[in-house]
């Protein structure tokens, strides 16, 4: 997905989160946590300040939730830490993109096992 | 999969890499002299100090956060104490206390036993009305902020000005959750 894609379903995603909380039948619900779709799985995270974190993955696939946790702190630890970041602005640091493609590589070995 | 248990705000200190203290100290009171020289008046370094410490709030409440896996505070005396007891251990490796709080449990005092950013300082005669340490309150109303609580965070006690300790008084004017721009009648 390049840039534009990612901006699109993101946009997307912050409309159906709004809907979805106004629409939620059980009482104290208060997000989508997983989206199951045929050929995708899209879950997303919430930190307490309304920042959202989604991934989308192979149906099935296990543990995505600490991937978002670890994501988080990544994004707290080079994201909001380099005083160069913009907020609200897309993520263009590198020291992020190289631990993030760290950790799902981390991640892939530990769940496949190779 | 079960979620993570809050952890403690020594176990966070103790896990974080951390700097020379004095190398802390001597870089805060370079920043508040610098301050001093170049806008003069003491006011209004004390304006901008808030400033920054308002700037650093609202990036560091997500690294609070994230490394405390701390969940939605009930009220805001359980928010008093996270701040207290695990956001200044995490980040300032202090033990702070919370006390006098008001009828409504909207207003409280945060009392810092030991305050690194002090080591060594004295206030000289010409910067009396000086808050040295007045970047912690813009953190605490930055940080409060991005979790939908609007603060005003002052300082009661300030030994730099001659009281016994540090105490703050942080008091919640408001909730304000998110709000979606759409109308229903629309």
């Amino acid at each position: 997905m390049d840039t534009n894609d990612s901006l699109r379903v993101a946009s997307l995603w912050h409309s159906m989160h709004a809907i979805s909380q106004q629409l939620s039948p059980t009482t104290g619900c208060s997000e989508i946590e997983l989206l199951e779709a045929d050929t995708f799985d899209l879950h997303i995270f919430q930190s307490l300040t309304g920042t959202k974190f989604f991934v989308v993955c192979e149906p099935g696939t296990q543990h995505m939730e600490a991937l978002l946790k670890v994501v988080y702190e990544l994004y707290t630890d080079y994201v909001l830490n380099n005083p160069f970041y913009e907020t609200k602005m897309p993520i263009r640091c590198e020291l992020f993109d190289i631990n993030l493609t760290q950790a799902i590589q981390k991640d892939r070995v530990a769940l496949l096992g190779r | 999969m079960p979620p993570a248990a809050p952890r403690s705000g020594d176990a966070i200190f103790a896990s974080v890499e951390r700097v020379n203290a004095e190398l802390f100290t001597l870089t805060y009171g370079a920043i508040v002299r610098q301050l001093l020289t170049d806008l003069e008046e003491v006011e209004e370094v004390n304006k901008q100090l808030d400033q920054m410490g308002y700037n650093i709030g609202i990036r560091l409440i997500d690294e609070f956060l994230a490394k405390s896996n701390v969940s939605r505070c009930v009220d805001f005396k359980e928010t008093a104490e996270m701040i207290a007891k695990v956001g200044f251990k995490m980040f300032l490796g202090v033990t702070a206390s919370v006390m006098n709080w008001d009828a409504d449990g909207t207003c409280c005092s945060i009392v810092l036993e030991d305050n690194p950013l002090v080591d060594f300082v004295e206030l000289p005669d010409t910067c009396q009305g000086l808050y040295y340490c007045n970047i912690l309150s813009g953190v605490i109303r930055g940080a409060l902020e991005m979790v939908a609580m609007k603060t005003e965070v002052t300082w009661i006690r300030d030994m730099l000005r001659g009281d016994d300790a540090y105490e703050l008084q942080v008091k919640l004017l408001k909730q304000v959750p998110e709000e979606y721009p759409y109308k229903d009648d629309e």
